[in-house]
């Protein structure tokens, strides 16, 4: 039996800085995961993950990665997804150091 | 030592300016990723978890003041303030933007250095001991027979699609601190009725099936060497696998074909390519001999040491003995008690370029184990240099001891990662620092990798730590016994996996274990686990009330 789909965000690296972003619903990409559009349906994932394929000028790597609804948008499920939200863990680099 | 000649630079220049027009390109549009991505891969940048890496190379770990200092003006103006040095002794920069590169590339440049890799299933970079030209215990210098190896390989018409990645280490010495029997030909300098030859070990590597080589020649005499690894090399071209990408390193070749058929091939084959070397790869190397020769040293001066404790921790620790008398080789510890291994600041790397000039002969190492040694220094500037490193927080006294940890970056940089292995070695330093046991504890060495390619050579650590994803949870193996050393062994594993926050206790028991079925301080770690094997360890790591619930893990 194939197994149920599970809901994904779109994200990939930034191809000038390297940093990780999300594709918004609104077709923007943001370093923020609680805004990426958080995709509910099979097909709809494909097509966003082609939509952000396209726009090779901008973002490096494009995949689905799975996620899960939250208080203030999605959150990610697995611990690479989280890790990938923040930055490294011995040092403040990355996107956690301006927060 | 050894200096780029005038084709070299031109070549090197050329790469530079070429991969600037590639970036350009690719942020134009003109270029694809998948067009790029092999192109920067091949000048050394990669794409990690949360930024683009610059791997430059420093081969055979060596470089002097000049080149540091560089490096540390690129990662102040590049990077983050830091760079970080790895078992591969390179070093990466972790934070470069991709408009920056070409720019980071040509200031390698200006200092006679570069981030080209060798990629591609061909014979990649030679690596050989961060002691060489100076340890006591050395028979020879093993970095000419690394260069003259470095550029027979290179563009060799025959070895340019083996069935996989092919890498050679040279020790000149019998301590062997280049892992040879790790790679897939270890070459070991030994002494025979008074002349210079090769003990040849093939079929080493670690990653996803690990195993120890095996020697295949207990003499070759220097002027056999080339044709002999010719003959090696096309050996394994045709009978390596290329039906799997998984067993295609010659270790498998090596293990499915059985050591003495692998021998008697090569013996056939040396006895057909002899005749066709004419002794200009022995003119080469006296060129590239000349071009290792070691500095003049001074003569040896009577200094009173210090006796304050920290400089004779320091100097019983983190020095070693010098071939010359009135020297030292001085390991400076980049594994300061909760530091991230193998990274140095912008101003470390400064003051390190400035001791190596004052003091050093201009010589600098990275070694494998991700320190930093000046390997030519006088007695006499050991206080000197001991009052520096300690304002740099350089002085840490722990070479070759618990803290001493190798760890690959692991998933807070790797994109292949399935654990993190950086906070793991931290708090494992700052642990056994509190606890005041590191010095009681005596030699260890533990080794993490963050996935199975074990980049972090978690197989030969006495003890070695694997870190996993255990459905969506990480997770640590443990293995016990591996050696690096001239006896290489691959370690043995432990049982279950432990949790994140449950393997530094883990390591903690198996360390309080040691020290109470030890016969004494003299008795290491690895005797002491040679001595009474698995079972008091598993004891201690598994206790009774735990064992089923790690069963049920
Ligand atoms: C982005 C970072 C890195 C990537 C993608 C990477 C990838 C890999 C892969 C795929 C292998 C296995 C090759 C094979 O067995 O065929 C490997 C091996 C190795 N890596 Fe890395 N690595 C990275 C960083 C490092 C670092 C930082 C070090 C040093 C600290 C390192 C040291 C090694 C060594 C020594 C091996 C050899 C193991 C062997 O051949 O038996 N790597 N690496
Ligand atoms: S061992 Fe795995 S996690 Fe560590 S650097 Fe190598 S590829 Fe990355």
């Amino acid at each position: 039996m194939p197994r149920a789909f599970t809901p994904k965000v779109v994200t990939a690296n930034a191809l000038l800085e390297g940093d990780v972003v999300y594709l918004t619903a609104d077709d923007r990409w943001t370093r923020n995961h609680s805004e990426a559009e958080l995709i509910e349906d099979e097909a709809h994932a494909q097509i966003r993950l082609l939509d952000a394929e396209a726009r090779a000028g901008e973002i490096v790597g494009a995949y689905l990665a799975d996620a899960i609804p939250g208080p203030n948008g999605p959150e990610p499920v697995h611990f690479r997804e989280a890790f990938r939200t923040r930055g490294p863990s011995n040092y403040p680099h990355g996107k956690q150091e301006g927060v | 030592m050894y200096s780029y000649s005038e084709f070299d630079e031109a070549f090197v220049r050329e790469r530079v300016a070429q991969f600037r027009a590639q970036v350009e390109r690719r942020i134009e549009g003109s270029l694809t990723e998948d067009e790029f991505k092999p192109l920067r891969l091949m000048n050394g940048l990669y794409l990690q978890l949360h930024a683009y890496m610059l791997r430059v190379a420093i081969p055979y770990g060596t470089l002097n003041g000049r080149q540091m200092r560089q490096l540390a003006m690129i990662a102040r103006r590049w990077d983050k303030g830091y760079g970080h040095f790895t078992t591969r002794q390179n070093i990466q920069f972790n934070w470069p933007e991709l408009r920056d590169v070409p720019d980071m590339l040509d200031a390698l440049a200006d200092v006679g250095m570069h981030a080209i890799q060798t990629s591609g299933n061909t014979i990649r970079n030679v690596t050989a001991d961060h002691f060489a030209g100076a340890a006591a215990d050395e028979i020879a210098d093993p970095r000419p027979l690394a260069e003259l190896i470095r550029q027979w390989s290179t563009d060799h018409p025959e070895f340019q699609f083996l069935p996989r990645k092919f890498k050679i280490a040279v020790t000149g010495s019998p301590a062997d601190r280049a892992v040879t029997a790790a790679h897939d030909i270890g070459l070991r300098i030994v002494e025979r009725d008074g002349a210079q030859g090769v003990q040849v070990i093939v079929g080493g590597g670690l990653g996803r099936t690990p195993m120890i080589g095996k020697v295949l020649a207990e003499f070759v005499p220097e002027d056999d060497l080339l044709p002999y690894l010719e003959a090696v090399v096309a050996v394994y071209n045709l009978l390596g696998r290329r039906d799997n990408k998984y067993k295609a390193r010659i270790k498998i070749t090596v293990h499915e074909n059985g050591i003495e058929e692998i021998s008697r091939l090569v013996d056939e084959e040396f006895a057909r390519r002899k005749p066709m070397f004419q002794g200009v790869d022995q003119a080469l190397l006296s060129a590239i001999r000349a071009q290792f020769a070691p500095p003049v040293f001074a003569e040896p001066q009577t200094t009173a040491l210090p006796a304050d404790a920290a400089f004779r921790s320091f100097y019983d620790t983190n020095t070693g003995p010098h071939r010359a008398p009135g020297y030292r080789i001085v390991t400076i510890s980049l594994k300061s008690h909760g530091a991230t291994p193998g990274d140095a600041t912008a101003e470390q790397m400064e003051v390190i370029a400035d001791l190596a000039e004052r003091y050093g002969h201009d010589e600098i190492r990275i070694s494998h184990e991700q320190n930093v040694i000046l390997p030519h220094v006088p007695l006499h500037h050991l206080a000197a240099i001991h009052e520096a490193l300690k304002d740099a927080g350089l002085s840490t006294a722990n070479i070759g001891l618990v803290s001493d940890i190798i760890a690959c970056p692991g998933m807070d940089y790797c994109a292949l990662a399935t654990a993190r292995s950086i906070p793991v070695a931290q708090e494992i330093a700052t642990r056994f620092d509190e606890l005041k046991l590191e010095h009681d504890i005596g030699p260890l060495k533990i080794k993490i990798s963050g996935c199975i390619n074990a980049c972090g050579h978690h197989h030969v650590g006495h003890i070695g730590i694997l870190g996993l994803d255990r459905a969506g949870v990480e997770n640590y193996q443990i293995t016990l016994g591996g050696d690096a050393g001239p006896d290489a062994v691959i370690g043995e594993r432990t049982g279950p996996g432990f949790a994140y926050d449950e393997i530094v206790p883990a390591i903690e028991r198996l360390l309080r274990a040691y020290l109470d079925l030890r016969e004494d301080r003299d008795e290491t770690f690895l005797d002491a686990y040679r001595r009474v094997g698995m079972a008091p360890f598993k004891a201690a790591l598994y206790p009774a009330s735990e064992e089923a619930r790690a069963d049920a893990a």
